[in-house]
């Protein structure tokens, strides 16, 4: 390899211009430097160099090639996916071929069925429930994997969390007075108004995902006002893994009997109440609440996980 | 209903709250959970199987009151069975054969995590292959390419980092452009189900509407799958996130999650009237590319000179197989290609299992130079890989045989000049893998001089040498009962269209 670089993009850099194998054994070197070893210097005589020289520059011909191909690609896939969907149906047409059977089920019947008044609500957690099961999951297999990658939680080296700490200070505003009177005053309305949109899900646009973002939004916002300390009084990680947990766990339940009932013609005992009040609409309203607590805990642990790797 | 119709059902949702509760979990207890689930899941494919053939037809589940074509509806037959009994097998197996590596790779505070991914795609993994709606089937796909992802990256070194990145941009455009199809495809029919789907296909084609975005969503489905299960061109991202990667994740990666895809490919050519597009044209573009994928992927790997770089680079080759299969378009080709996807899971999770533990016994890496010599260190998988590299070949026998003659009798039947080409492909292909996987082979039982220097740790891997063993029965048996268990997937092909 050659002398050590501080380019922050050399690494991009040679893997355009000499592929895959230039970046690994660049990695395999950084491996090595953790570990405190000397880098083994290679002789570069001046033939050697000339024929470096020789290969990057038809590299670099050839990489200007394969810049312009792609740009072609995407140029000719742009034009026929524009192509295409200038033939489509047009959107809401009178005369259009699309069979609206399902849509038209969907606007008579879902708020006598569901007890939703908001028809996007009835559906996605009550006719297409399955579906919507999937995504919150896709939510958590997110901060998963996130935290998989980035937590440094339990790790054993202690060096690593000061150096994480130390990195973290750039962050920590210290008694910024007007963030932090700001911040007093917009919490609570943010986080009640997030309160407000899960709540109302079922009638009015809005329910979880929206409202579980606001709410997500609402603690970051805490958080960067007040820092960890102050936060951590009422959310740390326990509080984040059991509410999660219990959250999930009740979304599984509820809807595995709801599928279960539903499929073997069981009546299952729940009502769609009086359509309109706050409470009704059977599962739709405890459902929305824990769709919530999902989103607004993902949102606050994807936040902290990228800034410090740790609660 | 009867009682035991409901098991799919909770095939999907006890793995996702599995999930969840290993998430919070120590990582022993986590591990736990992880493998006692996923055999829970075996038994309950094979008792859907027994059931389904049993009663010897299909039926759908609503997953509701309200079933299709408002809600959404798994469909649950003989094939869903057969497919969902081999992915569960080589779950467990997987797992349980890298288990001892798993707690060496996997730091311990993320153990869990892992487990919990596990879990996800157990549950990803039954969904894909019994939901009957392609909506819900891209929602698994998310859950199936993050899970995997994680997987990959669960080891945290440089490389893996680096596959795992590339893995994800890759798998990203392929479901972006799934997407895209997907949502093409409702705006023309205004469904999401199969089988409503499939009405309004067909009588958009008879009445040659809307062609062009018909087609074009076809295709974006077909591409999306091709990239996300490593169709020749598309097969970048495979090596790197197979090769190096925890000996689990590769064996679950490269026999699983590709395969998940094909097998929702197959369901959408043969469900919604996909295939009728086909004979159309799409299908012969889909036949080049499997012909081209089959001689190039095994080009690559005599090139390689890693052993499971090379392991990796033959899934390529045998990705190409089932694509060829189903770019027949023949209820056939479709079957062969199902059973090519069932003995290339089986061999392919055991080669790359055993490819670890030669690793393992080897200093510095898996180079061939390396491994020389390998076999008399950890007999066990020497021998596994021997077995796996002749099914691979099509050594009587064994699994990969069995499917080579499928092939060779769908392309028959077919005649013409993609008879011609199946043939040719399959006769240069063979000849291919017998040069890079008897190579290896050999190169695994030259004596190099250091037997005594490295003593096997495989002794006491009771976990290994069991999961070995399953997977060399598996093999030998889906060789040798090869045409019973083509006879139950033409059973089941007749209930699954």
């Amino acid at each position: 390899m050659k002398t050590k670089k501080n380019d922050p993009f050399q690494h991009l850099k040679d893997w355009i211009e000499n592929g895959d194998s230039a970046l690994e054994v660049e990695m395999q070197d950084e491996l090595d430097d953790t570990e405190s070893q000397p880098l083994p210097k290679e002789p570069a005589g001046p033939q050697k160099k000339l024929f470096v020289l020789d290969k990057k520059n038809v590299l670099k011909r050839l990489n200007i090639w394969y810049a312009v191909a792609a740009f072609a690609v995407c140029l000719a896939l742009i034009g026929v996916l524009v192509y295409a969907a200038a033939q489509l149906p047009k959107f809401g047409g009178a005369d259009t071929l699309v069979d609206s059977e399902v849509t038209a089920f969907y606007v008579e019947n879902t708020m006598e069925e569901t007890g939703a008044v908001n028809i996007v609500t009835g559906i996605i957690l009550d006719y297409r429930g399955f579906d919507t099961l999937g995504e919150s999951h896709v939510l958590f297999i997110a901060v998963c994997t996130v935290l998989l990658l980035l937590s440094i939680h339990g790790e054993k080296d202690e060096e690593q969390k000061l150096k994480a700490d130390a990195y973290d200070r750039h962050f920590e505003p210290h008694h910024d007075e007007v963030l932090q009177c700001c911040a007093r005053l917009l919490t609570p309305l943010v986080l009640i108004f997030g309160l407000y949109i899960i709540a109302n899900g079922h009638l009015s646009p809005g329910g979880g995902f929206s409202g579980g973002a606001i709410l997500g939004a609402g603690l970051i916002l805490y958080q960067n006002a007040f820092g960890y300390k102050k936060t951590e009084r009422f959310f740390t990680f326990r509080t984040f893994k059991l509410v999660s947990l219990c959250a999930l766990l009740f979304y599984s339940l509820a809807k595995g009997y709801h599928f279960f009932t539903g499929a073997n013609h069981i009546p299952n005992g729940i009502s769609a109440g009086h359509v309109g009040n706050i409470l009704s609409a059977g599962l739709l309203l405890p459902l929305n609440f824990v769709v919530g607590c999902v989103v607004a805990c993902t949102m606050y642990a994807l936040y902290t996980m990228f800034r410090r790797g740790e609660f | 209903m009867q009682l035991w119709q409901n098991i799919p059902l909770f095939l999907i949702v006890c793995p996702l709250m599995c999930a969840v509760v290993c998430s919070v979990l120590k990582g022993k207890a986590a591990r736990g959970v992880m493998a006692a689930l996923s055999a829970l899941v075996c038994v309950g494919m094979g008792l859907v199987l027994f059931f389904s053939a049993r009663m010897g037809e299909s039926y759908a589940y609503p997953m509701g009151a309200i079933g299709a074509p408002y809600g959404n509806e798994l469909r649950v037959g003989i094939t869903e069975g057969i497919v969902g009994l081999a992915f569960s097998l080589v779950i467990f197996l997987s797992v349980l054969g890298g288990w001892r590596k798993l707690k060496a790779d996997v730091p311990e505070n993320k153990i869990h995590l892992y487990a919990a991914m596990v879990c996800l795609l157990t549950s990803a993994m039954s969904a894909m292959t019994f939901t009957n709606d392609l909506f819900t089937s891209y929602v698994f796909i998310e859950i199936s390419t993050i899970a995997a992802c994680a997987l990959i990256s669960a080891t945290n070194k440089g490389r893996t980092l680096y596959g795992a990145a590339r893995y994800m941009l890759m798998n990203l455009l392929g479901s972006g452009l799934f997407l895209l199809g997907v949502s093409m495809l409702y705006c023309l029919t205004g469904h999401l189900l199969f089988p409503q789907i499939e009405e309004h296909v067909k009588m958009l084609l008879s009445s040659r509407q809307y062609l062009t975005p018909l087609s074009l969503s076809f295709v974006l489905m077909t591409l999306g799958i091709a990239i996300k299960s490593a169709l020749y061109p598309f097969h970048t991202w495979l090596p790197n996130a197979y090769a190096s990667t925890t000996v689990a994740s590769s064996a679950l990666l490269s026999s699983l999650i590709s395969k998940m895809y094909i097998f929702l490919l197959i369901k959408i050519f043969f469900r919604s009237a996909g295939a009728q597009l086909f004979a159309e044209g799409i299908g012969d573009f889909l036949f080049m590319f499997a012909v081209v994928g089959i001689v190039m992927g095994s080009v690559d790997a005599i090139r390689e000179h890693h052993l499971s770089r090379m392991v990796a680079y033959s899934s390529v080759a045998q990705i190409g197989y089932i694509f060829l299969g189903i770019s027949l378009g023949t209820e056939a080709g479709m079957a062969a290609a199902l059973f090519h996807i069932l003995a290339h899971s089986a061999a392919k999770s055991m080669l790359f299992l055993a490819s670890g533990k030669l690793r393992e016994v080897s200093e510095k890496g898996d180079g061939f130079r390396n491994v020389r010599g390998a076999g008399f260190r950890a007999p066990l998988a020497g021998a596994a890989f021997a077995v796996g590299a002749c099914s691979l070949i099509g050594v009587p026998l064994l699994g990969g045989f069995a499917s080579k003659i499928f092939l060779a009798q769908a392309g028959i039947e077919l005649g013409g000049w993609r008879m011609a080409v199946v043939l040719g492909a399959l006769a240069v292909s063979t000849v291919l893998n017998v040069i890079y996987m008897l190579r290896t082979t050999l190169t695994l039982y030259r004596p190099s001089g250091r037997q005594e220097m490295v003593k096997s740790p495989l002794r006491k891997d009771v976990c290994f040498t069991v999961a070995i063993l399953a997977l060399i029965a598996l093999n030998v048996f889906l060789g040798v009962a090869g045409g019973q268990v083509m006879e139950w997937i033409h059973r089941g092909i007749a209930l699954f269209v």
